[in-house]
């Protein structure tokens, strides 16, 4: 009670300064003029009176000192003066000051924004109820793919869950009467809704028992954002009949507007009833049970009690009954649980993105090393006043606090700096659409979680490069230094500063490192061979189911596409190709392949696992694909003809040692099926730049028509040319159909995307760790070269030549600069390896990557020390002599 | 010679309240004088620590404090004691009484007393 009364009575008081202080001289003079009388009537003259009277009073500055103290929040006071001191001591510095600032700001922005993209994709769970106890189910190491029949078992199998759900993508014409219109949505399990335990926001979700079979549910669910954008939030679209790639479906309800799916990077437009997929797909997937395509993901909540470890056990036991039941169909392969969101993609996620986090901390770190050589050198320079204000009685604690109230001071104001460049930053990723149609987009949300980790970054900061001058400061000696001036020791063997600046410069050379070695990759990706040109080729993207074509008619209408591109003037070569071409849409399903000779079909015993592709009659050429030996397929391999594939040089040398060896030779699908081979084509990437030679196989479209296909038009000229023919041919032959047309660099996009964005995003951290290291050496040097002047002066004037004079101001800027970049080259050939992963081709040991660091570390630190050297070289002797 | 003792702030602050206690109103050098006298000439203060403890009691509510004017006729700042201020000076001095019973007691413990 007490303490709370005087600490109000303080708070009051720290305004009312003033009067307060007159109130105390008038009491202590009136104290001295009383005992001074009192002195004079013992009998002192009036003199010695006075002065025993202040005698016995003692210290009156110590005593104001002390009721200062009493008074108000010395604390608080203190902290208010040494502000408005460290204000006054930058704004007289302005050069240095703007330098620290941005050097935080951008260090401070950079671990915002990859912090904002890793609590958006990694720290934050779904936007669903209970997210903690939601996980995937992942089957195998490639991905979280499964078939609708073994979600089926698994689902109604396992007792760890409570409720399994399941979705796939489906890619749609919606045509909601006037314009149709693609739209990517999810097509779910019945459950969904349930399992998620989310509500409506209008209407109602389907559920299970809306499920009776194959396309018995034609229900659609629209997403908030899709009902704003196509719908104009008309609360009427409940009931409402659309058609989604022309069969007839009712909206039934909108989805809540904080629900986007589950998967945390893709906004679905709308949600319709997997049951339903064969209407949209043209594909009946609910009963293949060895196509692991039919599912994206299952995922549900784990029952109270139940741990994932406990879960995978029960995962894996399902799997041994499906493996026993269904020998053919169902190999056993590990089972784990993933958190739900980022399905298959998280593991690759989590390691580019912790990387970067990584980076952008050491960035931060290179920069905290330089402020902390900066102030330190500030603090050399300040020595003097140090000195003064130690002698004058200033406690060492004070000064410290000080110079740590100034460097937080510098941190905060550039933490601000950053913290507003980054949320701007995030806020354009947040709008950003990387692939055009494709619903993908980053779910980045500045919130206050971003600017409190930033404030306590720019905190940490700021104490961490405000504690390098402590030592110094400490070991002040006001004596030594108030008698022989400033100019003291320099010839020091290694200093603190040496040490941080060789840190920061290895630091930097990761940096630089790393982003040269992303570039080089992503520059041998671009110009890689494939095994396909894509230059001058168009591919038209259609899914005939969209357009009602169904049976038979799908080849038919297929091959008259075909042709009518053919005639097309400019046009050399057209192919198809089911689903997609190689590396679009990471489309290349794998399938097992069996030697001639086994009978015994089960997975044990599968010879190869290639890609596999059905392709048309002069696909290959239309693909730019070179055709090693045998033939390609002739429309004459059709359903009526015996079974023919064409295989790639890495299927030919695992099965058969070798391509001549290959041809004529058979293998034996999954099915039973006899194949034999009568070509073989050159190696290429199919799923990723990154990896590793895979073996193929091309089977005759004709054969397994399929009513999602693309056609791969190639020309002696400029496809974008050909582009208006196409359309106008397209229309003749059907003008209900709907088509993507793009070239298939376009379309690369995507698969390059992965290397591009890490590249964008170590070139920009690289390019921020070459300019922390340009102002730290540079720093480093102009102070050297500052603090020398007088002995460069000195020995210019006994007849030093410049490069002697140069060699003294700078030799030791050099040394370190060297020694720096050989320590950050070597530790970032290590880092590399991480970045090989994401990277095609990312290897350090190639001599364009170590001659570039290299190259870019001298020309850094040559342009870094240029100014400095200059100064050294413009001393004039005479003028520099005289000035002391 | 004998080194005057530095009284330490708490005992100062019980001194004061016990000096208002006793003589109604006084200002600073008033105090002083009468501390000094009571104290036997033992306890000269550095008599310029008294007036932060002035402050610190009159911030507590202890003590409140006016402009008046003084025996030579000069403004000065009297202090005088609150009745908060009585009580815990009646407080402090029981726990004073206590503890220097018990100090005192244990002065007067001799080795046979244990045995």
């Amino acid at each position: 009670m007490r303490t709370l009364r005087r600490f109000l009575t303080r708070l009051g008081n720290f305004s009312a300064r003033r009067r307060d202080d007159e109130r105390l001289r008038e009491e202590i003079e009136e104290h001295i003029a009383l005992q001074t009388a009192e002195n004079l009537r013992a009998g002192l003259s009036p003199i010695e009176a006075r002065r025993q009277a202040m005698l016995k009073f003692g210290g009156v500055e110590a005593t104001k000192q002390e009721y200062r103290a009493e008074r108000g929040l010395p604390l608080i006071e203190n902290l208010v003066r040494d502000l408005r001191l460290a204000g006054r001591m930058l704004r007289k510095s302005p050069g240095f000051t703007a330098v620290a600032v941005v050097t935080l700001a951008m260090a401070i922005g950079a671990n915002a924004v990859v912090f904002g993209v890793m609590d958006a994709l990694i720290l934050r769970p779904l936007n669903v109820p209970q997210p903690d106890s939601l996980y995937g189910t992942e089957y195998g190491v490639d991905t979280g793919f499964q078939s609708y029949p073994n979600y089926i078992d698994l689902r109604d199998r396992n007792r760890s869950f409570d409720g399994l759900a399941a979705f796939t993508f489906a890619f749609v014409g919606l045509d909601t009467g006037d314009n149709p219109s693609s739209a990517t949505g999810y097509a779910t399990s019945g459950n969904y809704f349930d399992v998620l335990r989310t509500q409506p926001y209008l209407g109602r979700f389907f559920h299970s028992p809306d499920e009776h079979g194959r396309n018995s549910a034609p229900y659609l669910v629209l997403s908030y954002a899709y009902w704003h954008s196509h719908f104009q939030d008309d609360p009427g679209v409940v009931g409402r009949a659309v058609r989604l790639s022309k069969h007839p479906f009712t909206i039934i309800g909108v989805a809540p507007p904080d629900f986007r799916g589950t998967v945390l990077f893709v906004s679905p437009d709308f949600f319709m009833p997997i049951v339903n997929q064969e209407q949209v797909n043209g594909e009946n997937l609910l009963d293949a049970r060895g196509n692991t395509h039919g599912v994206f993901e299952t995922f549900g909540h784990l029952k109270p009690g139940v741990a994932p470890a406990q879960a995978v056990a029960d995962l894996t036991a399902v799997g041994a009954y499906l493996e026993k039941t269904y020998p053919k169909e169902f190999a056993q392969k590990t089972f784990s649980l993933p958190r739900a969101g980022l399905s298959s993609f998280g593991r690759a996620m989590r390691a580019f993105i912790a990387g970067l986090m990584i980076l952008a901390g050491l960035i931060l770190l290179a920069a905290c090393a330089n402020l902390g050589s900066l102030f330190a050198a500030r603090a050399a320079d300040r020595s003097r006043e140090v000195a003064l204000r130690l002698a004058l009685g200033a406690s060492r604690t004070r000064i410290l606090r000080q110079l740590l109230t100034e460097a937080v001071l510098i941190s905060l104001v550039g933490g601000a700096v950053g913290l507003l460049g980054s949320i701007a930053l995030l806020q354009q990723m947040s709008m950003w659409q990387p692939f055009p149609g494709a619903p993908i987009h980053l779910p980045v949300n500045p919130d206050a979680t971003i600017y409190g980790v930033a404030l306590a970054l720019a905190l940490v900061s700021g104490l961490l490069f405000g504690i390098v001058p402590v030592r110094q400061v400490l070991r002040t000696d006001p004596y030594q230094i108030v008698k022989s001036g400033s100019s003291g020791r320099v010839g020091r063997r290694i200093t603190v500063r040496d040490a941080l600046l060789v840190v920061q410069i290895a630091i930097c050379a990761v940096l630089v490192t790393s982003s040269m070695v992303a570039l080089r990759g992503l520059a041998r990706s671009l110009n890689g061979n494939y095994g396909f040109e894509t230059r001058n080729a168009m591919l038209i993207n259609s899914n005939l189911a969209m357009a009602g074509y169904s049976g038979d008619e799908v080849p038919t209408m297929q091959k008259r596409m075909i042709e009518g591109m053919g005639t097309i003037p400019g046009v050399e070569k057209v192919g198809l190709v089911n689903e997609y071409p190689p590396l679009v849409y990471a489309a290349g399903s794998r399938v097992n392949v069996f030697k001639d000779e086994t009978t015994d079909l089960r997975p044990s015993n599968v010879a190869a696992f290639p890609y596999r592709y059905d392709v048309s009659p002069a696909y290959f050429q239309a693909a730019g694909t070179a055709l090693l030996a045998g033939r390609d397929f002739t429309w004459h391999d059709d359903k009526n003809a015996p079974g023919v594939a064409v295989v790639n040089r890495e299927f030919a040398g695992k099965l058969f040692g070798s391509v001549t060896n290959a041809i004529g030779r058979y293998f034996t699908l999954q099915d039973g099926k006899r194949v034999q081979i009568v070509g073989a084509v050159e190696n290429g990437k199919y799923l990723s730049l990154t990896e590793d030679q895979q073996p193929a196989i091309f089977l005759p479209a004709v054969q397994s028509p399929l009513s999602q296909a693309c056609v791969v038009v190639r020309s002696s000229r400029d496809p974008q040319q050909l582009a208006a023919a196409i359309r106008s041919k397209l229309h003749e032959l059907d003008a209900g159909l709907p088509f993507d047309l793009r070239t298939w660099n376009d379309l690369l996009v995507v698969t390059l995307f992965p290397s591009r964005v890490a590249t964008v995003s170590l070139g920009v951290l690289g390019a921020m760790g070459a300019m922390l290291s340009i102002t730290g050496i540079f720093g480093m040097a102009a102070y050297s070269v500052n603090k020398r002047l007088k002995e460069l002066g000195i020995r210019m004037a006994l007849g030093a030549q410049r490069q002697e004079v140069l060699q003294a101001a700078l030799g030791r800027a050099f040394k370190l600069l060297a020694f720096g970049s050989a320590a950050g080259l070597l530790l970032g050939i290590l880092a590399s390896r991480v970045l090989a992963s994401i990277v095609y081709g990312a290897t350090p040991r190639d001599p364009l990557v170590l001659g570039g660091v290299v190259l870019a570390m001298s020309l850094l630190g040559l342009l870094a020390t240029w100014i400095p050297a200059q100064r050294a070289l413009a001393i004039d002797p005479a003028i520099l002599l005289r000035e002391e | 010679m004998k080194e005057k003792t530095d009284v330490l702030q708490g005992t100062l602050a019980l001194m004061v309240l016990k000096t208002l206690d006793v003589l109604g109103p006084l200002h600073g050098y008033g105090i002083a004088r009468r501390i000094e006298q009571i104290s036997g000439d033992l306890l000269a203060v550095n008599q310029g620590t008294l007036y932060p403890v002035l402050l610190k009691l009159e911030q507590e509510g202890a003590i409140a404090s006016d402009w008046g004017t003084s025996e030579n006729n000069r403004r000065a700042r009297f202090y005088q004691l609150t009745r908060e201020g009585r009580k815990q000076l009646q407080v402090e001095t029981q726990d004073w009484e206590q503890t220097a019973a018990i100090i005192g007691r244990f002065f007067d413990v001799k080795a046979e007393d244990l045995s």
